[in-house]
């Protein structure tokens, strides 16, 4: 680096061309593996036919989406676990953490490990553990007719109602310690006098929750609303190793329809790009909004 | 506070964490017993993992997918930290104008569902030749803007007078980012590191679009196979998930402490 040649250049010269050359690599590889094939994408979209031999079609791939009844049922679905899900996770997860924030509070840790540990588990594993969990001859069903709750046992993943309930079930046990410690780090940063001090004015715990933890979390709860509702609209092991897209596509997700569109039937990757063209302006503009709604409240 | 509300805190903590625990409990104990004692309900852990476990190498390639879980894992966990936290270092400590524009299009990355790069993405593995490789795997997920902001913002707490220290000592621009920036940012390395490995250990979607023999497949596919057949012998299923748990589970505690700290810098 210090060769003499190099003198000649001016040192804040030679800074600001290391700081290119340290970052180019991850620039480059984000370019070539994000934004080119979205671009390519968004090429094959307007194009339709089989393996190499495609033609232009203009909108029609667009058009078809919208009359393709499994696809409107995952896009619902999608939707469906995104509003019940994400809210309820979020919330819970904030209540926790401003528990687990209470400085008296024992077991502190203890409370802290077991919350998260289901982030440990991978996607694939906790799926098929909630199915079998729920399956007829699961252990759900066998405690609730043990606990007289129940009868018999109920075929949860064959009704559309309770399959759907399980998925976010199972979705609000595995992501909810996840963004508990983003909260948890989030609440390292206000200082614990303020809440002493509002303690102190007469301000109830639930009052100091309002005023004090949601307004200074702002930032986190917006990342993490954002992450929650970007995952959400991406859900494919779930939907494929709990459910299976069924009973009859009745759980099925977008993605997961995208993937048997391309890989399972006859791939027919110029519709199988437009519908995931439709996720991608979906996650935009529902980052948008909540960037919009994060900022208003200042 | 109220002695009620206090009370109200721990059983309340307390049930939040046997939900959150009992899964897993379950898991391990289905792994050791019989499918029929998993049935009857029994809770406690049996002896029939052997059994299991000749019953799951009978059916699956274990071996071949746990080898190849670990390489395409480490291998993209080491190129990835190097290359992610190498640039954050790059875009924080010689930001100007032009390279906190290029940071704000690799953020607009993260917004890219991977549903929508899948495709072409497949495309152009497939049409160089790539299917099947450890390359294949990691290319799409080296660099990610995730990680990448992550070390930018470690990178705003490493002081500059390290940096000018050093500068005079003689070392290189390199050279203080292995040998002052590295050694300092040890949990957000960890930090990085655990996301990173449980990320790439976890992923379904990708290997199942490029890997298609018996030979390259991973634990989560191997997992996933298990039940695509009509017989549930859920002992050896769940020893199945069980073991395609156990390392992320592994690093998880091992990385539980720095994980907080990384993430709490992460956040500021």
């Amino acid at each position: 680096m210090s060769a003499p040649k190099k003198k000649k250049m001016s040192l804040s010269k030679r800074h600001n061309l290391t700081g290119w050359a340290f970052l180019t690599p991850a620039a480059i590889l984000i370019v070539v593996m994000s934004f080119v094939p979205m671009v390519r994408a968004l090429i094959l979209s307007f194009k339709t036919g089989i393996g190499a031999n495609m033609k232009w079609a203009g909108i029609f791939n667009y058009q078809r989406m919208f009359q393709d009844k499994v696809f409107m049922q995952a896009l619902k679905n999608n939707f469906l676990y995104l509003i019940i899900q994400v809210p309820v996770m979020l919330v819970l997860a904030l209540i926790l953490a401003s528990m687990l924030n209470n400085k008296d509070l024992k077991f502190k840790g203890l409370f802290r490990t077991c919350i998260f540990l289901p982030c440990a588990t991978s996607l694939v594993s906790y799926a098929i553990v909630f199915r079998t969990l729920f399956a007829m001859d699961g252990f759900v069903n066998m405690l609730l007719v043990k606990l007289h709750i129940l009868d018999k046992g109920i075929n949860w993943l064959a009704n559309p109602g309770t399959a759907r309930a399980v998925i976010i079930i199972a979705l609000i046990w595995r992501w909810t310690g996840y963004n508990m410690v983003f909260y948890l780090s989030g609440l390292q940063n206000i200082d614990y006098s303020v809440y002493e001090a509002a303690r102190i004015d007469g301000a109830s715990p639930f009052q100091s929750f309002w005023k004090i933890t949601v307004p200074l979390l702002k930032p986190t709860i917006l990342l993490t609303t954002i992450m929650s509702t970007n995952g959400t609209l991406q859900l494919f092991d779930e939907s494929v190793n709990l459910t299976n897209g069924g009973p009859s596509n009745a759980t099925i997700t977008m993605s997961h329809y995208i993937y048997n569109m391309s890989f399972k039937y006859t791939p027919n990757f110029g519709y199988a790009a437009a519908m995931s063209y439709l996720i991608l302006i979906l996650v935009a503009i529902l980052a948008l909004v909540q960037m919009k709604v994060g900022d208003k409240r200042e | 506070m109220s002695k009620g509300k206090k009370i109200f805190q721990y059983v309340f903590l307390t049930i939040v964490s046997l939900i959150s625990v009992f899964p897993m409990y379950w898991m391990a104990c289905a792994a050791t017993n019989a499918s029929v004692d998993v049935i009857r309900g029994k809770l406690v852990p049996g002896t029939y993992i052997v059994e299991n476990f000749k019953a799951l190498i009978a059916s699956q390639n274990l071996g071949a997918a746990l080898f190849n879980s670990f390489k395409y894992s480490i291998v993209l966990t080491l190129l990835s930290l190097f290359v992610c936290s190498i640039a954050g270092y790059g875009f924080e400590i010689y930001h100007d104008k032009g390279k906190d524009f290029v940071m704000t299009v690799i953020l607009l990355a993260m917004m890219v569902p991977f549903a929508a790069t899948m495709i072409p993405l497949f495309q152009m593995i497939s049409s160089a030749k790539l299917l099947n490789t450890t390359v294949a795997f990691i290319l799409p997920t080296i660099s990610t803007p995730f990680l990448i902001m992550m070390f930018r913002q470690s990178a705003r707490s490493f002081p500059h007078e390290i940096i000018e220290a050093a500068r005079l000592d003689g070392l290189s621009e390199f050279g203080i980012f292995c040998r002052m920036f590295f050694p300092t940012m040890r949990s957000t390395y960890a930090a990085a590191m655990t996301i990173t490995f449980m990320n790439a250990w976890n992923n379904y979607l990708w290997p199942k679009v490029i890997m298609t023999n018996n030979d390259t497949l991973t634990m989560p596919m191997l997992v996933a196979n298990l039940i695509e057949g009509y017989v549930t012998d859920y002992g050896m299923l769940m020893l199945g998930v069980l073991i395609c748990t156990l390392p992320t589970v592994v690093i998880f505690f091992i990385l539980q402490k720095s994980f907080a700290e990384g993430i709490t810098g992460a956040v500021k």
